[in-house]
C-alpha cells in the first residue's frame, strides 16, 4: 500500500505496513516542482506518472517504471496543436489530471490540462497527442470560456473517467464547462448537464456557467456517478440523463460546496465529501474552522458528520479535488491532504481520523495505490 | 556560440554554460533541444511563444523575438523570473 502525494513543491510517497498503522515517508521527488497529480498504473502496479510544472518552466510529465527510483521525462508532453498562421493558439499551462485507460488498453492514459484540453498517450505516458476533436472544436471552445476568465489557477479539464465495462464509454468534466460523455471512444462527446445548477440568476442552459469540481464513477455500479460541483453535490443513475442534487440534505450551516468527492470501492450507496465555506467571498476553508468529512450511506438521502480525531476548532484548511481518496482494503481507509500540508487517514471508513504526515507543502493530490 | 543556462535547466544541461549553433534564437533553442531533449518545451510553448516567466538575453540585452538574428560570437543567456513563495 502506498500513498502518492503531489504538492505545490514536489511529490512524496508514503509506504504503509500491512495494517496501515505505520507509514514510511519517502521523498521529495522533484523538489520545487508543482506536482498536480501523481498516479500509479493499476495494470502493472509499477509505472508512475507525475504531472509537473514550475512557476516559470513549461509543463511536463515524468514517468517511472520502478516506483520512483528513477524518472524519465516524457518525450512529448501534452501540447495543443500549433495554431494556423495569423491566429492565436492555446498553450498548455499544466497537466492537471491523469487517468489510466481501460484494462483492455494497456499503456494507454488520458490527461486533462489547464487550460481545458484532453490528451491521450498510448505508450505509457511517453508521448501524448490531443484526443478527440474537442480541443479545437468551436462549440467546445465556447463552452470552455475564455482562458483569462477562468479560475485563478487556470480553467481545468478533470475527472476523466473510463467505464470499466467499455473502453469507448468516457466521461470528463471541465471547470468551467460542464460534464461530457462519449459512447464511441471519443469520436463524439455530448454534454450531460440536466439537473445541474449554476449560481443564482445565471442561465443553466449556458454550459460555460457550469462548474463541476469532481466527478467519480462507482466501481461497484458503473451506472452511478457522484459529483461535487461549485453548486452542490449530485448523483446520477444512468441511463437517466438527469443529475439529482443530493447535497440539499447536508446541514444548512455546512452547505454542500466543496472540491472533492470519493466513492466506496464496493458499495455504490456510500460516498464521502469534504465541505468548504462557499459563502460571501468564498473563503474555501473548513466551515467555521471545524473540518469534517461527511458520508452518505444511502445514495445521498442522509449525511453523517465524521470528525473524530480532526481538530475541533481553528483549523482553516481545505482539501483540493484530487487530494482525497479511499483505498480498497476490507476495512476501507480514507485519506486526504490539506492545503496546510497535513495528510490525514480515516480508519474504518472515516470513523477515526489521525494525522499521518505534516509539514508538507500545500497538498494538491493524494492517491492510494496497491503494489504488487 | 556560448549559451549561459540558469539553474532550473541544469537537469537538462548539467552545467551552466554550453555551446550551441544557429543563425537565430529559435535555431539555437532547436540546437539546444537536440543536445538536451525536452529543454525547448520548458522555455518555449507549442505556439512558439516565450513562456511568460522566461527571459532571453543576447550580449546582455533582453530580446523578445525568436527570430532575433545571432552572430557566432554572441553570448546568449536563458534566465527565469522567479516571484512569490
Amino acid at each position: 500500500m502506498v500513498l502518492l502525494v503531489g504538492t505545490r513543491k514536489g511529490a512524496w510517497l508514503l509506504h504503509g505496513d500491512a495494517a496501515r498503522k505505520t507509514w514510511r515517508i519517502e521523498g521529495p521527488h522533484f523538489l520545487g516542482h508543482i506536482i498536480h497529480h501523481l498516479a500509479l498504473d493499476p495494470r502493472d502496479r509499477r509505472t508512475l506518472l507525475a504531472a509537473a510544472s514550475t512557476g516559470h518552466l513549461g509543463p511536463t510529465i515524468f514517468r517511472s517504471t520502478n516506483l520512483g527510483k528513477t524518472w524519465k521525462e516524457a518525450a512529448q508532453p501534452p501540447a495543443f496543436a500549433k495554431a494556423p498562421e495569423g491566429t492565436t493558439g492555446r498553450a498548455v499551462n499544466h497537466t492537471f489530471w491523469l487517468t489510466p485507460s481501460h484494462d483492455k488498453e494497456p499503456n494507454a492514459w488520458y490527461a486533462g490540462t489547464s487550460p481545458q484540453g484532453l490528451f491521450r498517450s498510448e505508450d505509457g505516458g511517453d508521448t501524448w497527442q490531443p484526443f478527440s476533436y474537442i480541443n479545437e472544436d468551436p462549440q467546445y471552445r465556447s463552452w470552455m470560456g475564455p482562458e483569462e476568465g477562468g479560475t485563478p489557477d487556470g480553467p481545468k479539464l478533470h475527472s476523466i473517467i473510463v467505464d470499466p465495462r467499455d473502453p469507448a464509454h468516457l466521461y470528463f468534466a471541465m471547470s468551467s464547462g460542464g460534464v461530457h460523455e462519449s459512447v464511441d471512444g471519443g469520436k463524439t462527446f455530448a454534454p450531460l448537464m440536466k439537473g445541474m445548477e449554476v449560481i443564482a440568476d445565471f442561465d443553466p442552459a449556458n454550459i460555460d456557467f457550469h462548474d463541476p469540481h469532481c466527478v467519480r464513477l462507482c466501481p461497484s455500479n458503473p451506472d452511478r456517478l457522484y459529483q461535487q460541483n461549485h453548486c452542490g453535490i449530485y448523483r446520477i443513475d444512468r441511463p437517466s440523463d438527469t443529475w439529482v442534487r443530493i447535497g440539499r440534505r447536508m446541514p444548512k450551516k455546512v452547505g454542500d460546496v466543496g472540491f472533492s468527492i470519493i466513492v466506496h470501492p464496493r458499495d455504490a450507496d456510500t460516498a464521502w465529501v469534504f465541505p468548504m465555506d462557499g459563502t460571501m467571498v468564498w473563503p474555501r476553508t473548513s466551515p467555521g474552522g471545524k473540518p469534517a468529512v461527511y458520508v452518505t450511506r444511502n445514495g445521498g438521502r442522509r449525511w453523517e458528520r465524521l470528525d473524530v480525531g480532526l481538530p475541533a476548532s481553528q483549523a482553516w484548511w481545505t482539501v483540493k479535488r484530487q487530494a482525497m481518496c479511499a483505498d480498497r482494503q476490507k476495512a476501507v481507509g480514507l485519506y486526504f491532504g490539506t492545503t496546510s500540508g497535513e495528510l490525514w487517514m480515516g480508519r474504518d471508513e472515516g470513523k477515526r481520523w489521525s494525522c499521518i504526515a505534516r509539514h508538507l507543502p500545500e497538498i494538491y493530490a493524494v492517491e492510494a495505490a496497491e503494489l504488487k | 556560440m556560448k549559451v549561459l543556462i540558469s539553474s532550473p535547466l541544469y537537469d537538462y544541461t548539467k552545467v551552466s554554460e554550453v555551446e550551441a549553433h544557429g543563425a537565430t534564437l529559435s535555431e539555437v533553442l532547436t540546437d539546444l533541444d537536440r543536445q538536451f531533449p525536452g529543454l525547448r518545451f520548458r522555455v518555449i510553448d507549442e505556439q512558439d511563444r516565450m513562456r511568460p516567466h522566461m527571459r532571453f538575453f543576447v550580449n546582455g540585452e533582453q530580446v523578445f523575438e525568436l527570430r532575433h538574428a545571432l552572430q557566432s560570437n554572441d553570448a546568449v543567456q536563458l534566465v527565469q523570473a522567479l516571484s512569490g513563495g
